[in-house]
């Protein structure tokens, strides 16, 4: 039932009602354009609200209305493909509706109710199933199939079920106890869908980025943060790992991001070529898009949004991961609405819950077991701005106390153009350990000890470097002078990768694996043939390691490697018979 | 006509309090007279139904409680039209120059509402400033909004000016226009800028806002959106290509941080208010080009760095939500070198957008991310010979070290009058990467060196002469 209040105060995106009684966290519409909001407090006889909208010209004494639900998504066939604001409204429909600037007061819903879906069910009259079980399916976009879930929260004996064309809203069957089956159900966003058990994180998720896969490796249910100063790459960072991880699913929250950044994104996905299938890798991904100048208040509800469309692919059986840029501008949505409730301000202004907040929402990554016996996951990248480049501000530090891996981008790296800007030295991922295993089966056996090697050997560079600022390079006996230059060929043969380059932007895992045994090995042979007698100067002039330079962008990296080391062996051998 | 209240319960630096009214709608336009007759103009911040909070634009001096109140009904809009061009307001949008009022064609508010990102176009189109550090390593591109990050004494006026003055893009006459929203600056900066505007005779294509040091402060909350709103005006609705120059950020954010404090607001990050994130993109985000439209907003803010800290809250806040930043070099400008812009820190986000074979040349990414490599290894060796001495460097060192003094004495420097082309840019970037051993120049394909490294190219110039002989 609609219960009826009136406005009382108006403070920027705060509006306090009186007389109405809604739930924490209630859908509210607010004023005489029915302007969405959310109730985030309850003050004895005054509700406070935030709207989702701009509210300049709203007046006191104009209605409110209470519509008894909390916040929540539209899930079904069409969430694939589709480009939302922070509250699930599709953008193409906005801009339809009010043209080319965000006005207010339009009300859109998440999917196309008038499309007809093709439904195959897979149950049958008297089957008992239980929430999350799987009813059917519709193919969704070419390459997924989209499976429809029972409401974690319904149960029961199946009374009839039909097949055919269905729209979201047709009834395509019912249980027992009388409860209609549709295509589509609400979820709540502020709640976690449910899973039978989470699963340990054992799979790796391969992003075709050696420096992720190479030497910091993240788990598909896994999380992980991206903090960067601005300007160091952070965003083409993650439009590449949206592009090239091996996730079934993506989803892109764009949270206070720049208009033009995501305009280039919305532009960029739906040309963008899947490689796997040759499909639009839009058929695979949803997009929401909250630019810094949108309400603040849709900003804070988008990653929940975002999150919750995540978590319902998983329950299907997918591996979903989600890419949140930037949970700084996030977290800033909360801070800007906790200082409108005059509520006691925590560390740096942000509110004292954020830690957490941000704690509940990364804890909704993982892969698991899902209420119908299937594996799916969540894994969770979120990009953090620390201001200033400053790592100790609450957000950056609340998140690194979650988050199993940091791919720490540095700007002076950027500024070097050494792409992509991750810090070999400060970057980590926590479960190195746990993903040997597949690493050994897939890969390769050396696969281990070929990536502590690097890791050593970029420790050493910087253990050197810092004696080389001191004494300068020359001063350096022979072998140490050897290892700088080895490591520098790991840093820039390997390391960098173009992510503007055809070849160079995705490299597949068994490529990498040969590209750093290629370099390492060639750093052995180099080490013997300075043993023997060679010079440092004329070892790093020969062609070989010119030639291992370029390997990164060739398309048949096995003959063009097989042509390096043969080159290699035939030069290091004529190097070795000048020494003696 | 509204009602008029003489309710004033209480006046706090730029705020009044008025108590018993009727509703009020938020961000309504509030109009105060005094016992003098005169009208002074404000904005409702906050509205309940037993208090209205309004802020003055001119400040509360004069008024007492018996000043009289009326509330409009309707938020601040700005009387546009393609009038505009050639005026000078003030920065509160009254006429300044003596000439009449503007005839409106439009109404619009200042606010402005966010472009849905769905119909925002990519930019992709190159602008040419004419200078090197911009062009061949920070490109500009229509659409964009790019600022300069400044410090008190440094030149940034001098560049703003060059670039309004050689900005344009290749191959296309197009209508455009400068949108100019002075915020704190002193008259006298500003009497620089209308000189250059007048002497160059771009004032006819520009529309001026000034808000000085002694007006107050309040109103520079609103200038840059009378800017904005007429750029957006010309842009959308006149199809012309406007560069918007705002100038100083800093003074905008001071002014922010004096409201809040006005207002008791729980206070950020060096005083500043929590939202100023989202305030300043409230500025920032009004650039850009829409899908189906032919104007195009680009903006160029000059801000003031604080210290020269660029760790500061407005440039720290400013860099997350600009396209970049063109970083000015106190130790650049110390040493004569005009203009003195430190690549390193600089960058242009949508760079990669506007450059390469079809909009500037093909090898333009390649030469400037050389370019930076270069000039960062060389900055390196330079600590380094403070300690050891130009002596302890190798060849290959020494070669870097050369090419840093090169690049800041040929390629960064340049004349305030001259207006490189990109060509003569990217062959000078090429003709100082000639100095560094060829293997050095790992950024660059090989196609590329053959094509334009100045070696080959004189080479190919003679096989193609001795071919035609």
């Amino acid at each position: 039932m609609e219960v009826k209040g009136e406005i009382y105060r108006i403070s920027g995106p705060v509006v306090t009602a009186l007389n109405i009684n809604a739930r924490m966290y209630d859908v509210v519409k607010v004023g005489d354009e029915g302007l969405m909001g959310e109730v985030i407090g309850i003050k004895g006889e005054k509700t406070i609200i935030q709207v989702y909208e701009d509210t300049s010209g709203v007046k006191p004494g104009e209605p409110v209305i209470d519509t008894g639900m909390p916040l929540s998504v539209e899930l079904g066939p069409g969430l694939l493909k589709s480009i939302y604001d922070g509250i699930q409204r599709p953008l193409p429909v906005l801009k339809e509706k009010m043209g080319d600037f965000i006005q207010r007061g339009v009300s859109a819903s998440g999917l196309d109710h008038n499309k007809q879906w093709e439904f195959k069910p897979v149950v049958k009259k008297g089957d008992k199933l239980k929430g999350g079980k799987i009813i059917g399916t519709v193919q969704e976009t070419e390459n997924i199939l989209h499976r429809i879930l029972l409401p974690p929260n319904v149960s029961g004996v199946v009374d009839e079920i039909n097949e055919g064309m269905f729209t979201v809203d047709d009834v395509i069957g019912r249980l027992s106890d009388g409860t209609e089956l549709k295509l589509m159900h609400y979820w709540p966003v502020r709640h976690p869908r449910p899973v039978k058990n989470k699963l340990r994180p054992t799979i790796p998720l391969i992003t075709g980025q050696r420096i992720f896969d190479g030497l910091f490796p993240l788990a598909k249910g896994g999380t992980a943060a991206i903090p960067g100063p601005f300007g160091s790459g952070k965003t083409v960072m993650q439009q590449q790992l949206a592009k090239w991880s091996d996730a079934e699913i993506v989803v892109y929250i764009g949270c206070g991001e720049r208009g033009n950044e995501m305009a280039d994104v919305l532009n960029e996905f739906p040309e963008l070529e899947d490689p796997k299938t040759g499909r639009p890798l839009m058929e695979r991904t949803v997009l929401i898009a909250n630019t810094s100048n949108m309400p603040v208040a849709a900003r804070e509800a988008s990653v929940y949004t975002g999150i919750t469309i995540a978590e319902y692919y998983r329950d299907m059986g997918y591996d979903v991961s989600l890419m949140a840029d930037s949970t700084s501008r996030w977290a800033e949505a909360m801070r800007e609405i906790s200082s409108r409730l005059e509520e006691m301000p925590g560390e740096e202004g942000y509110p004292a819950y954020l830690a957490a907040k941000l704690a509940e929402f990364y804890e909704r990554a993982g892969r698991a077991k899902t209420l119908c016996e299937d594996e799916g996951s969540v894994t969770v990248i979120g990009a953090v701005s620390p201001p200033g480049g400053d790592f100790s501000e609450p957000v950056t530090q609340n998140t690194l106390r979650i988050v199993k891996v940091f791919w720490a981008l540095d700007a002076k790296l950027a500024q070097r153009r050494h792409f992509p800007a991750i810090n070999w030295l400060t970057s980590y991922s926590l479960y190195g350990r746990t993903l040997d295993e597949w690493y050994t089966k897939n890969v390769s056996t050396e696969w281990t000890k070929l990536r502590s090697n690097t890791m050593n050997l970029l420790q050493r560079e910087a253990e050197l470097q810092d004696i080389v600022q001191l004494v300068g390079s020359d001063a350096l006996p022979d072998d140490q002078q050897l290892t700088l230059e080895i490591a520098r060929m790991v840093r820039e043969y390997f390391l960098q990768q173009n992510a503007y380059h055809d070849v160079d932007s995705y490299c597949p895992m068994i490529n990498q694996y040969k590209m750093l045994k290629a370099i390492l090995t060639w750093g052995e042979k180099a080490v013997l043939a300075l043993e023997s007698g060679a010079s440092v100067t004329n070892i790093i002039a020969l062609e070989s390691r010119d030639m291992l330079a370029k390997v990164r962008f060739e398309k048949d990296i096995d003959v063009v490697l097989d042509t390096v080391m043969k080159k290699a062996d035939e030069e290091f051998a004529a190097q070795t018979h000048r020494g003696k | 006509m509204a009602k008029e209240y003489k309710t004033i319960g209480e006046i706090a630096g730029p705020l009044i309090f008025v108590e018993k009214t009727e509703p009020v709608g938020y961000n309504e336009l509030v109009n105060v007279t005094l016992a003098d007759g005169s009208v002074k103009r404000g904005q409702v911040l906050d509205t309940s139904k037993d208090i209205v909070v309004v802020q003055v634009f001119e400040g509360t001096g004069g008024l007492n409680k018996d000043s009289g109140v009326r509330f409009t009904g309707e938020t601040i809009k700005l009387p546009v039209s393609s009038e505009l061009l050639g005026r000078i307001l003030s920065g509160s949008g009254e006429p300044l120059d003596g000439g009449p009022r503007i005839v409106p064609e439009d109404r619009w508010e200042i606010t402005g509402a966010a472009i849905n990102p769905y119909s925002r176009k990519p930019p992709e189109e190159f602008i040419q400033t004419g200078i090197s550090t911009i062009d061949g390593m920070n490109t500009l591109v229509r659409g964009q909004k790019l600022p300069i990050f400044s410090g008190s004494g440094l030149p940034h006026n001098e560049i703003a000016l060059q670039i309004a003055r050689q900005a344009k893009v290749l191959g296309a006459e197009e209508e455009f226009a400068v949108v100019f929203a002075a915020m704190g600056i002193t008259s006298e900066e500003a009497q620089h800028f209308m000189y250059d505007f007048e002497r160059t005779g771009a004032l006819e294509r520009a529309v001026v806002f000034t808000n000085l040091a002694d007006d107050p402060a309040v109103e520079r909350l609103i200038t840059p959106r009378l800017a904005l709103t007429a750029a957006e005006y010309l842009a959308y609705e006149c199809e012309m290509h406007v560069l918007v120059i705002l100038t100083d950020m800093t003074n905008y954010c001071e002014a922010l941080r004096q409201m809040g404090a006005a207002r008791e607001e729980v206070p950020g990050r060096r005083g500043y208010p929590g939202y100023m994130y989202t305030d300043l993109a409230s500025l920032y985000e009004r650039a850009g080009v829409i899908k189906g439209k032919k104007g195009s907003v680009t903006q160029f803010s000059i801000l003031s760095m604080p210290g020269d800290d660029i760790t500061h809250p407005i440039p720290d806040l400013s860099g997350y939500i600009t396209e970049g930043q063109i970083v000015i070099s106190r130790e650049l400008h110390m040493k004569g070198i005009y203009p003195p812009i430190n690549v390193l820190p600089s960058l242009s986000r949508l760079m990669n957008s506007g450059i390469g074979s079809k909009r500037t040349r093909e090898d333009h990414k390649a030469v400037s991310d050389q370019l930076y490599a270069g000039y960062a290894e060389g900055l390196d060796l330079r600590g380094l010979v403070a300690i050891v001495g130009k002596e302890a460097l190798s060849e290959r060192d020494r070669k870097f070290l050369e090419f840093a003094d090169l690049f800041e004495d040929r390629f960064v420097r340049q004349g305030m009058e001259e207006d490189r082309d990109i060509e003569t840019t990217l062959d000078l970037g090429w003709e100082l990467l000639a100095t560094l051993s060829e293997s050095q120049l790992t950024r660059i394909d090989n196609k590329y060196i053959e094509k334009y490294h100045p070696a080959h190219r004189n080479k190919n110039k003679k096989t193609v002469e001795s071919s035609t002989e």
